[in-house]
């Protein structure tokens, strides 16, 4: 049984036999560019994607209706009669007026003083939160409710608002997937570009060491090693830097206080598939360096 | 004595050339000593490479150690190439490494733990007369001593078959002699001895040698039968 001192110094051995130092070539370099890109599309796609999560669960139970009547008076008491309306159906789990004097603060930006004067004829609000379950099938219940009381009522699914920025954000998602899946690609061409290369470059090496009966997997062994470390410092730099990145972005977008925006962010199955990416990558370039060198190595006697 | 090598009507072609080998057949003993001489571009190197495995010929059949190696699975060769050593004409020493690691490699190869391998490198360091060379990389050696390591690694693993291309062909006399008295004691101890060489001299010194030429390409004795010893009357003909 070998010594821990002995097959330290068997390892040191074998690692001599190829030459040139961690970080000596660009692969390290071109892995932790590559690192930091693929982590900071992936970050994109997961910030976005719990994003539109997000926004999908609070969006998909609520729902605004309108009270449209000219006349303030009437428009007063039909908003307490469709209140009523509303609270007694089942698919309602809460229904409250906003505030008109709120809703005047919302729309003074748009439509100035006038928005207060009474000039203008405002619709009154009222809030809907629905009970869980089919939140389609219940809007035309209410529908059909609200019908009943009064033509003069709209519901709007607050769905239907940002149905088009769920879809934009989730495009975006899946564009950021799609760029992480080239990036992972690119790095497996170039771990067996690099493989090649150091292929060739050591043909010299690997000749001898054939002929005094190496097999292949000892000889890729090599390579795997020697590219599996570069990996390893190239993917542990990115990541660092695009982990900084991701979390100075997360200070900027808490800074902008709002809802939309500071819904892109990283829980931490986020953060562990992120993590994840720099192992994976690891992984890729020690088996693509070890597919590679041993295909080359299958072509010589 | 039993056959180590057996070559049966062996063609070796590279390309579209002519054949570089033809029609060679012949035996080796095992425990042989064996010269190989021939003029430049017989196919001296050639009938080495495939001896050493690294060709397959183009035709015929090539045994060693009683299989067939010509259909021999390749990832069986590694364990016949460490029955084997050799000197290259070329030495191919691993530039990055030692006189000592390059020596150790054959031992590393095969797996020896590291502590086993200090004494016999260091001993064949010595031998060689490197022993105070022993972390000097090959540009920082002479021809002569390059071929020393040359040597020592090929041995340091007591192959069954030791091929040697023009081993002596960088060293002075003196070290020409010990080379060949190691060769002796290595083939004394069962070795099969495989010398490609141009020096008759060197040829003359190994009592019970025997000897084959190769002319361009063909054993230039078409019944393969082996002649010695080669100081009398059968010397090579020609300028092997």
């Amino acid at each position: 049984m070998p010594s821990h001192a002995d097959r330290k110094a068997s390892a040191a051995a074998r690692h001599r036999l190829l030459p040139g130092g961690r970080l000596a070539g660009p692969m390290p370099w071109i892995i932790a560019i590559m690192m930091f890109l693929t982590v900071l599309a992936a970050a994109a796609g997961l910030g976005l994607g719990a994003a539109v999560r997000s926004m999908s669960a609070d969006l998909a139970g609520r729902a605004s209706v309108q009270v449209v009547e000219a006349d303030a008076q009437v428009r007063a008491q039909l908003a307490g009669r469709t209140l009523t309306a509303l609270r007694s159906s089942r698919s309602v789990r809460a229904a409250e007026p906003v505030d008109p004097a709120a809703l005047a603060d919302q729309l003074r930006p748009w439509l100035g003083d006038a928005a207060t004067s009474g000039d203008l004829p405002v619709p009154a609000l009222i809030d809907v939160m629905l009970t869980p379950g089919d939140a389609e099938a219940k809007i035309g219940g209410l529908r059909r409710l609200l019908a009943d009381v009064s033509p003069k009522l709209r519901i709007e699914p607050h769905a239907a608002f940002l149905l088009p920025l769920a879809g934009l954000l989730t495009a975006l998602g899946w564009l950021s997937a799609g760029v992480v899946l080239l990036m992972i690609l690119a790095t497996g061409a170039v771990v067996v570009l690099a493989a090649r290369g150091a292929h060739d470059s050591h043909r010299g090496t690997i000749d001898v060491l054939h002929l005094m009966g190496s097999t292949d997997v000892q000889i890729a062994r090599l390579f795997q090693r020697r590219i599996g470390l570069d990996a390893l410092m190239g993917s542990a730099l990115g990541f660092s830097f695009a982990a900084l990145v991701i979390l100075l972005i997360g200070l900027r977008l808490a800074a902008t206080g709002s809802d939309l925006i500071g819904a892109v962010e990283l829980d931490m199955r986020g953060w562990l598939i992120l993590v994840a990416l720099p192992i994976f990558g690891v992984l890729l370039a020690t088996l693509t360096a070890r597919w590679t060198v041993l295909r080359a190595l299958g072509r010589a006697l | 004595m039993s056959a180590i090598v057996q070559f049966e009507n062996v063609g070796l072609r590279y390309g579209l050339d002519s054949e570089t080998l033809s029609d060679v057949s012949f035996s080796l003993a095992s425990g042989g000593f064996y010269f190989l001489t021939g003029a430049s571009g017989a196919g001296k190197t050639s009938l080495l490479k495939l001896l050493y495995l690294a060709q397959r010929p183009s035709r015929g059949v090539i045994r060693l150690f009683g299989e067939d190696v010509v259909t021999l699975p390749r990832k069986r060769l590694p364990g016949f190439r460490r029955r084997i050593g050799v000197v290259f004409q070329d030495f191919r020493l691993v530039p990055h490494l030692s006189a000592y690691d390059n020596i150790a490699l054959p031992l590393r190869v095969s797996g020896m733990e590291e502590g086993e391998i200090d004494a016999p490198v260091a001993e064949m360091l010595n031998w060689v007369g490197l022993g105070d060379r022993r972390q000097a990389r090959p540009a920082t050696l002479s021809g002569g001593e390059q071929q020393r390591v040359a040597i020592a690694r090929a041995v340091i693993g007591r192959p069954e078959i030791l091929v040697a291309d023009e081993p002596t062909g960088n060293v002075d006399a003196d070290m020409a002699r010990r080379l060949m008295t190691l060769f002796e004691a290595l083939n004394r101890l069962g070795t099969t001895i495989v010398v490609a060489t141009h020096d008759l001299p060197l040829i003359a010194q190994v009592s019970g040698a025997q000897m084959m030429r190769l002319d361009k390409g063909r054993l230039a004795d078409p019944t393969g039968t082996l002649r010695y010893p080669p100081q009398s009357q059968s010397k090579p003909q020609g300028n092997a």
